[in-house]
């Protein structure tokens, strides 16, 4: 997003002067995140839950308004659970799984995103990023091992083999601090890619679009309403999405030749919207016109600078990828790092967040640009065959399955070698390389619980009772029994898991699956484990 | 008449085969995109060889 915004203050933090400051010598610090939005928040958080000490800085002193990421994933909000604000930030926000796409003023196809009952998080919330930041900012506050430095700015990095040397500037001048490790987490603009001379590859998108998120007391229903070709916007697109507290976010498509700053003045979005809304009364809360990017670092490991979010990968709005694939960006790297940081793991371990996360980023770009090629065609040629496919839509199947505005995120199948291939063919909706799916389960006692509520912070063995005297995992395994430690009464989890008697999953930190077997079988647990630890990658 | 001409999505990423017609006519005119449309059309119907689903398929194309 490259347009100037007015953002008012939603929350101020105050600049406090850190004994670091005050120091005789240079202080070493295991980890620090530049950064304090919602990734760098999500990595300072879970590297501290994990033990590790984090120093967050960020060159704001608040939390500005703009809504910006409205929408958060099912995946999101099982990390936030962990982290400790799922709860809260469901609570908070708009839940919704309906989305209709209209051609004109006709409904041509709506979709339902619910991908399985019994999960405990839905497919989908609203809500405004800033809600989503004082939460972790809430959260952050709590933990004695985040020191979060607001006015804090990145003014220099020096790569060395072992550490990064910073230098930061506050309003008491600039300190020099030294990092074993330096996550940037900076956005978009990221600073810390600007001082190291790194560029991205990818294409910038010639549309400009509006982004207008209004105030309006309207009964309408909780769903995402996408328009090709509406009435009220001739030639263009629309989208129009719920929010809380009555605020709607309305993205409207101006094509390549829109005037940025004209499109931004207030009277002339209100008379936009004026044909959209009819008479209905409403305020304008913000406003901002970009275009947009796919685009990517070549590599998101530098040393030992780690780049997560939008500082090492961008994608249009679509498909709510953005903040999205930052925060499960956030979380490949925690599980890893903190490993690495208390000698559990080799260095080569974080390597691996490289070459998961491009592969998240692909496939995020990837989706993002076919969205985009279908939303704003390039050409009249173009443009002819969407509109052919939007025509044969109300009377042809694959034209409706064809139709793209937006394939909205979902959790990355990482093809990666911390895996154990398969030995044997399992069915159901897990997936090797996934996050576990969710499931409602219960307690030994009777009561209600789900099962991702129960997997701890390291690696988790889920075992299938089969009668055989129970075995003990392997070191650094916690084990979870189904039929003892927790009841799966109508065999839904084992339906997902296509889980038979004696069936054994290994799941990562992250609570992605690498490895399963028909069998318990001790030796192969723990061989499957030092490879999730990314033991076999030395030899690379 | 038993309709032959299957309508029911078959391609199992119908958002690749989207991005191959349109990537087909990147750079193209209108004219030649219309061209290209036709061979493709001529091409398609002679693999699919059955007067039938061609005139089935013909009707929906027609139809607004």
């Amino acid at each position: 997003m490259n347009a100037p915004t007015d953002r008012k203050i939603v929350h101020r933090y105050a600049y406090r002067r850190s004994p670091d400051q005050d120091a005789r010598g240079v202080v070493r610090r295991p980890v620090v995140v530049v950064g304090a939005g919602p990734v760098g928040l999500a990595a300072s958080i879970d590297l501290a839950l994990r033990g590790v000490a984090v120093v967050l800085i960020d060159d704001a002193d608040r939390i500005g308004e703009g809504s910006r990421g409205i929408c958060w994933s099912k995946r999101t909000l099982e990390i936030c659970d962990r982290l400790g604000v799922g709860e809260k930030l469901v609570a908070q926000g708009v839940t919704w799984k309906l989305g209709k796409v209209f051609h004109g003023d006709d409904l041509v196809f709506a979709f339902d995103l619910l991908p399985e009952d019994g999960h405990k998080m839905p497919a989908f919330i609203n809500l405004q990023q800033y809600v989503v930041e004082k939460a972790l900012v809430d959260r952050a506050d709590e933990l004695d091992l985040v020191d979060l430095r607001w006015k804090n700015r990145l003014i220099a990095v020096e790569p060395h083999n072992a550490h990064v040397l910073l230098t930061i500037d506050t309003p008491d001048g600039p300190y020099k601090l030294e990092a074993d490790w330096l996550i940037a987490a900076d956005g978009a603009r990221s600073s810390t890619r600007d001082l190291l001379g790194l560029e991205f590859s990818g294409v910038t998108f010639e549309d400009k679009f509006l982004i207008a998120d209004i105030r309006m007391a309207a009964d309408l229903p909780t769903e995402r309403r996408f328009w090709f070709d509406p009435p009220f916007h001739a030639g263009q697109s629309a989208l129009m999405h719920r929010q809380p507290d009555n605020i709607w976010r309305i993205d409207l498509q101006l094509g390549p030749d829109a005037d940025a700053m004209e499109e931004q003045k207030p009277e002339r979005v209100s008379a936009r919207l004026r044909r959209m809304l009819g008479e209905r009364p409403f305020e304008l809360e913000w406003i901002s016109v970009y275009r947009f990017n796919c685009r990517r670092l070549d590599r998101f490991l530098h040393g030992r600078v780690v780049f997560v979010g939008d500082a090492a990968h961008q994608v249009s709005p679509f498909g709510a990828r953005g903040a999205n694939s930052g925060i499960q960006d956030a979380e490949n790297l925690a599980w890893k790092l903190a490993a690495v940081l208390k000698g559990e793991a080799g260095e080569s371990l974080i390597g691996t967040y490289d070459t998961e996360r491009i592969q998240a980023a692909d496939e995020n770009i990837a989706h993002s640009t076919r969205s985009t090629d279908f939303i704003a065609p390039h050409s009249a040629a173009e443009r002819a065959l969407r509109n052919a496919v939007l025509g044969l839509a109300p009377t042809a199947d694959f034209a409706r399955r064809m139709i793209n505005s937006g394939r909205l995120s979902i959790a990355t199948v990482y093809e990666s070698p911390l895996s154990t291939p398969d030995e044997s063919p399992f069915g159901g909706s897990a997936r090797l390389g996934a996050p576990l799916p969710d499931c409602r389960i219960r307690n030994g006692d009777g009561s209600e619980t789900y099962v991702l509520e129960n997997i701890g912070d390291g690696f988790t063995l889920l075992t299938f009772k089969n009668g055989a005297p129970p075995q003990a995992a392997p070191e650094g395994v916690c084990r979870l029994r189904i039929g003892d430690d927790l009841i799966d009464p109508d065999g839904l989890l084992a339906r997902r898991l296509d889980a038979t008697p004696g069936a054994a999953y290994l799941l990562r930190p992250d609570l992605h699956l690498c490895a399963r077997w028909r069998s318990f079988d001790r030796g192969k647990i723990a061989a499957a484990r030092d490879r999730a630890k990314g033991r076999a990658l030395g030899k690379i | 008449m038993m309709a032959k001409l299957i309508t029911a999505s078959q391609f199992s990423d119908p958002d690749a085969a989207y991005v191959a017609l349109v990537e087909a006519r990147r750079h193209l005119s209108e004219a030649e995109a219309a061209a290209l449309d036709t061979r493709l059309a001529l091409i398609l119907a002679n693999h699919i060889g059955d007067i039938e689903v061609l005139k089935e398929a013909i009707a929906l194309a027609k139809t607004k």
